[in-house]
């Protein structure tokens, strides 16, 4: 994936034009994580939204593969069950049920979620509604996977179980498919630490890159891990804050 | 059981209330018996002719829940058209909105001349009055998706028939069951209006038809009688639809947290 030059506007409240994003470029090589940090309001969901070609860019160009997008918020539809929501992109790609459904079953072993294929959303966790979301974006059968803050309604220690079940998830996804590559956005830079090949920090709007670190740890991480601790000041220090000192 | 009782309580105790005072009003000579017959005279009205207004309720029952199915098809598709079609749209609403202000005496000839006395001209005229609540109810319904829904279906390249079917679709269910009940309690006086001026002839041809000759044979207390039937039917069907609703759309249910 290759952000070059990118910008991107849109009308604020008193219709005046707001920049979201200001000539940024980013890549991302085949099979990375990239992370995108940067505090709230930056063009983080823009950025995502302008790679899964929901918005055209106003200057720059993007290239990059097919994207499937996982949202904020997971956006399950109440009225279908989990296994069904989890297969929505198979459904959408014409595969019939009981075959879309196999298929979903097997990922649905993987990642805990056994028992809970007919559930509707209303009777899962949150956690458990992320991982089907999660699912869903898997079997969109996109290279291209951006995730937009996907544990960021969580609990932290949720979260923390979410992130060792997420590069779990990724590596052996990566093994049986071959070539999936990550973009992960989020406000949280431990976060993009912890999961992350390589960390974008952006600064507040209009959104730039203002640094590029490169992660390079074993797999898996811990937040207290001191090289991730040592990352995790060195992003801080880009971003600007008081909490670096 | 017991539970389903207590429920009921509240209104029990109003209409016991209300008939309270009806009866006391009538009982104390304030009107006079052929304008407004007391309950306990309504009451026995109710209990002599209760295989006659059976008899006029099976018509009107019948003309009632095909309306509202009827209404309720059409309803919905329209306001799937109209959702689809910005064009439709445009030229539908003001119809729509206009059509129920016809008053239905001015229309009653003209369906008489294409169907005769039978049940279609009912059926007509309570369509007529029912389908917009429902078209109303669902084209907001449809539109009630959350923005981010349908930019998530983009991403998974569902086409604009495949986003109806699984998002807008049963986002607008709810909504058009809600537009049926509060159409069901026009429906009621739809068949009534839909009797009287399509004039129906015969011995059991309705309740509506019923009341329109008791009261001109000064037979107050039966005309009673009969309004009380339709009070009981109406309120009957009401809660029919909202069970229809808890089955159909589970989830409608749930959000609105009166699950119990």
């Amino acid at each position: 994936m290759l952000v070059s030059g990118v910008s991107r506007s849109y009308r604020g409240r008193d219709r005046t034009p707001v920049r979201a994003l200001a000539e940024i470029s980013l890549h991302a090589d085949t099979n990375e994580l990239l992370a995108v940090v940067g505090p709230s309001g930056c063009g983080k969901t823009t950025l995502l939204e302008l790679i899964c070609a929901l918005q055209p860019c106003d200057a720059g160009s993007i290239e990059c593969a097919p994207a499937a997008l996982m949202p904020q918020r997971d956006l399950l539809l109440p009225w279908l069950c989990a296994l069904d929501n989890a297969t929505l992109a198979l459904r959408i790609a014409r595969m019939p049920r009981s075959q879309a459904r196999e298929r979903a079953a097997e990922l649905f072993a993987e990642l805990g979620l056994q028992g809970f294929e007919q559930a509707h959303p209303h009777e899962l966790s949150g956690g458990m509604r992320q991982r089907v979301a999660f699912v869903r974006t898997l079997l969109s059968g996109k290279e291209l996977l951006c995730l937009d803050e996907p544990f960021g309604a969580l609990d932290a220690i949720t979260r923390a179980e979410m992130h060792t079940w997420l590069t779990d998830a990724l590596r052996r996804d990566r093994s049986e498919i071959g070539r999936r590559t990550v973009v992960l956005v989020t406000h949280d830079v431990e976060e993009a630490i912890v999961l992350a090949d390589r960390v974008a920090v952006l600064s507040p709007r209009p959104g730039r890159v203002v640094a590029e670190l490169e992660v390079g740890l074993e797999r898996p991480r811990s937040r207290t891990d001191r090289e991730v601790v040592a990352l995790r000041e060195r992003a801080l220090i880009a971003l600007g804050s008081e909490s670096a000192r | 059981m017991r539970r389903r009782a207590l429920h009921a309580l509240p209104a029990i105790v109003l209409i016991a209330v209300l008939l309270g005072v009806w009866e006391l009003y009538v009982d104390l000579g304030s009107v006079d018996r052929l304008v407004l017959p007391a309950p306990h005279e309504v009451g026995g009205a109710l209990w002599e002719n209760a295989g006659f207004l059976a008899s006029n309720l099976k018509p009107t029952a019948e003309e009632v829940v095909l309306g509202i199915v009827l209404a309720l098809g059409s309803g919905f598709a329209l306001a799937v058209a109209i959702h689809l079609s910005p064009v439709l749209r445009r030229a539908v609403y003001p119809l729509a909105v206009g059509s129920q202000a016809v008053p239905i005496a001015v229309i009653a000839v003209l369906l008489i001349f294409w169907w005769g006395f039978g049940i279609l001209p009912k059926l007509a005229v309570i369509t007529l009055i029912c389908f917009f609540p429902v078209l109303v109810t669902t084209v907001d319904g449809l539109a009630s998706v959350d923005p981010e829904q349908l930019k998530l279906l983009r991403t998974l390249d569902a086409s604009r028939w495949q986003t109806l079917r699984f998002a807008e679709l049963p986002a607008a269910l709810p909504a058009a069951i809600s537009g049926a009940r509060i159409a069901l309690t026009v429906a009621v006086i739809g068949a009534y209006i839909a009797e009287s001026q399509t004039a129906t002839t015969g011995p059991y041809a309705g309740l509506g038809h019923e009341i329109d000759a008791d009261l001109t044979a000064l037979q107050t207390s039966r005309a009673y009688a009969a309004a009380v039937v339709l009070f009981v039917f109406a309120i009957a069907c009401f809660y029919t639809l909202a069970l229809l609703e808890r089955r159909l759309a589970p989830w409608a249910y749930r959000s609105r947290g009166e699950l119990r």
